[in-house]
């Protein structure tokens, strides 16, 4: 008897689609955990160079020219001048040192906040495949991750408090739900996705306006303080 | 008609771009110009689209429910660019252009949103008006300001994280019939609705409801909108609540419109009650006991966003008449108190409710504006609201919801409550010594005036042009289900 008959193996572009998103996951993970901005900024360029390679794969399989477009757009955008900003933003907080506030912002350890993510990314993955999203074209796994990645993107704005990480829970948020778009929304008309990334490139530069504006005040990225408006 | 949509689009565009390179006096002129031209716009638009669905250049759609939501933006919008000039008139000369700078462009996102025929673009459009107000809400550089605009940038973006993904299951939903190019149009999506596929759409919709919901200031997700509310300069302030909470609405509205015709409506209303009635809750109790004007104000609009989300779960056509009613006559009434707030704040040198007092002994006009704009907030006739209300209520009843019609009365009513004391506390307490009778600016009653008499018509007899198109919106809307 065989194994598994080939109808129920994944083809190749399933495969590779789950492989990628299986490392975005395990990217995310790093982002939570890791305590430096810097290696946070590191961390999002790789997930968003993933993204761009997982575009070409679905280009080359499904026969849709412009997702070759939107991949290099995407790698041009995210993978170089988001984190170039951010970068400099950060730079520009401190000389060249690590802007303060951001080390040690978790409010858990980073013990806890691995095992909370481990929850969060199990919740999400199950429940998601519990609600049987299936077609031709979209591999569930891949979703599945992708909604795990979402809520792993909250938990790390939750866990983190510095406007830098939040900032950066927020892009790596993009990146799942690009993720998710990229599986079940590929024939999505270029020109829509060309906006949205364009949408994303002005949200970075207000986020990062926003940043300047509370270092310059609170001479610290950190979060800490901003308790005034309760009630 | 075509030409009367694109100079809706273009007019406040171009006021903003141009705004930053004008002298201080030319940008007033040319704000206060494209306010009142973009109001003239849509009320050409109406007689057209109460008749029939405009669509041009296939991303371009004006039907009867964003013609009622245009009437609301363009009508504040105007309103708060007459407004500003007074408002401005103790601000420097490159704060004053910025900020006509951001309130034209903040109103042409605004008004963007209800006329794209897709919901890729209708989330385009409500994700920049996010960008611009947040710019709006830190641009008076305080601690406040600072701390408002990051949670509402982070929170209202999260969010919109949300309603992008249901945007993309919607597409999935609807690429499952319409084939792989579907450009997210929404017309197509409603008239398919019958074939779609059940679980993309039920995702969809509460995704866009969380999504949206929480630019909208449905509770549990609004904790950014009070803040937000409170540090943003009056005219913002204003903005935000009469026309930024009603664009989120009217997105949500468009996922009803699909997850009706694909779900039937029983799924998508207890939804809404459920972030209604929380929202109408909570905010009635938090009317008690604030401290700061605008937050008052602020959670006033959380408690009547709770009123609308009830009034779509209804679902009878009288309760959605009544909440279309409600967006437009909310934005008159909320500009008013905002405004009004303004002026207090202005003349009492603060936004603490105990530092004002003797409203109506100092300010002949804003004073008593402000009483009637309180009133009117509290539903009592003859305002706008107290027909809309009315309408939701009696739509509630026939439609066998009499429990959740009794909730919102007694929670309208506990609100109402705490919104006169503390008004009565500002207006009919004894003025103190040190301050003199009189208006701050003749520029920051005008407005007022005309939103009272605005809820006034609304109250007593709606023109017949807008009942129609009322009527069209809620056939639209499925209300004849």
């Amino acid at each position: 008897m065989a194994l598994a008959s080939p109808a129920s193996a994944p083809g190749i572009y399933a495969g590779v689609a789950n492989v990628i998103a299986a490392v975005m996951l395990l990217l995310e993970f790093g982002m939570l955990r890791q305590a430096l901005a810097r290696d946070q900024v590191r961390l999002y360029a790789a997930q968003s160079a993933l993204i761009s390679v997982l575009a070409v794969v679905i280009a080359a399989d499904r026969n849709l020219p412009d997702l070759y477009a939107l991949a290099g757009l995407s790698a041009a955008l995210k993978v170089v001048t988001v984190p170039l900003v951010l970068r400099r933003l950060l730079r520009g907080t401190v000389g060249d040192e690590e802007a303060p506030g951001v080390a040690g912002s978790q409010a858990v350890t980073p013990a806890t906040a691995v095992l909370a993510g481990i929850v969060l990314a199990a919740f999400g993955f199950f429940s998601f495949g519990a609600l049987g999203i299936r077609s031709p074209a979209a591999p569930p796994t891949a979703l599945s991750i992708a909604a795990a990645m979402v809520l792993m993107a909250f938990g790390l704005m939750i866990v983190r408090r510095d406007v830098a990480s939040q900032a950066i829970g927020f892009l790596s948020l993009e990146n799942a739900i690009s993720l998710a778009a990229l599986v079940v929304a590929a024939g999505l008309p270029l020109i829509l996705e060309t906006a949205f990334l364009f949408d994303l490139l002005v949200a970075v530069v207000v986020f990062g306006m926003l940043i300047r504006a509370h270092h310059s005040r609170a001479e610290s990225l950190s979060t800490a303080d901003l308790t005034r408006l309760r009630g | 008609m075509l030409a009367v949509v694109l100079a809706l689009l273009i007019v406040p565009l171009a006021a903003g771009a141009i705004c930053v390179a004008l002298p201080r006096t030319a940008a007033r002129v040319i704000t206060v110009l494209s306010g009142l031209t973009s109001f003239a716009l849509v009320l050409v638009l109406i007689p057209a689209v109460a008749h029939r669905d405009l669509n041009y250049l296939s991303y371009l759609r004006v039907d009867a429910v964003s013609a009622i939501f245009l009437l609301t933006i363009s009508f504040l919008y105007a309103a708060v660019a007459v407004y500003t000039v007074g408002y401005l008139k103790r601000h420097e000369d490159l704060y004053a252009r910025r900020f006509y700078a951001g309130l034209n462009l903040f109103a042409a996102s605004m008004l963007a949103a209800p006329m794209m025929s897709s919901l890729a673009l209708l989330w385009i459009a409500v994700e920049v008006t996010t960008i611009i107000s947040a710019l709006l809400v830190a641009i008076e550089d305080t601690d406040g300001a600072a701390e408002a605009a990051w949670k509402y940038v982070l929170i209202a973006s999260a969010g919109l994280g949300l309603a992008l993904l249901a945007t993309v299951f919607a597409y999935f939903a609807g690429a499952q019939v319409l084939g792989q190019h579907y450009n997210l149009a929404l017309q197509p999506l409603v008239e398919t609705g019958a074939r779609l596929p059940h679980t993309p759409v039920r995702l969809a919709f509460l995704l866009a409801l969380l999504g949206y919901g929480t630019k909208m200031g449905l509770v549990p997700v609004h904790t950014w909108l009070p803040d937000a509310h409170s540090e943003a300069p009056t005219p913002v302030s204003a903005l935000l609540s009469g026309s930024l909470l009603a664009v989120s609405f009217y997105a949500i509205l468009r996922f009803y419109q699909v997850a009706g015709a694909t779900l039937g409506t029983g799924f998508p209303r207890d939804a809404l009650l459920v972030f209604g009635v929380a929202s109408l809750l909570l905010a009635a109790l938090y009317v008690y006991g604030q401290r700061d004007i605008k937050r008052l104000l602020a959670y006033s609009s959380v408690e009547h966003m709770g009123i609308l989300a009830i009034g779509v779960s209804f679902g009878a056509p009288v309760a959605l008449a009544g909440v279309l009613l409600h967006v437009l006559a909310h934005a008159a009434a909320k500009g008013n108190a905002f405004m009004g707030a303004g002026v207090f704040t202005v003349k009492f040198g603060g936004k603490e409710i105990s530092a004002i007092r003797g409203g109506l002994d100092l300010l002949p006009w804003s004073g008593p504006l402000f009483l009637l704009a309180v009133f009117a907030l509290s539903a009592l006739p003859p305002s706008g609201i107290f027909r809309s209300e009315f309408q939701i209520v009696s739509g509630g009843l026939s439609s066998g919801h009499y429990a959740a019609a009794a909730i919102l009365i007694i929670l309208a009513t506990v609100a109402f409550f705490g919104l006169s004391a503390s008004a009565t506390g500002m207006l009919f307490t004894p003025p103190p010594r040190e301050q003199t009778r009189g208006e701050p600016s003749a520029w920051m009653v005008v407005p007022v005036v005309a939103g009272v008499a605005v809820l006034f018509v609304l109250g007593v007899h709606p023109p017949a042009e807008l009942t129609h198109l009322i009527e069209r919106a809620v056939s639209q809307l499925g209300g004849t289900r």
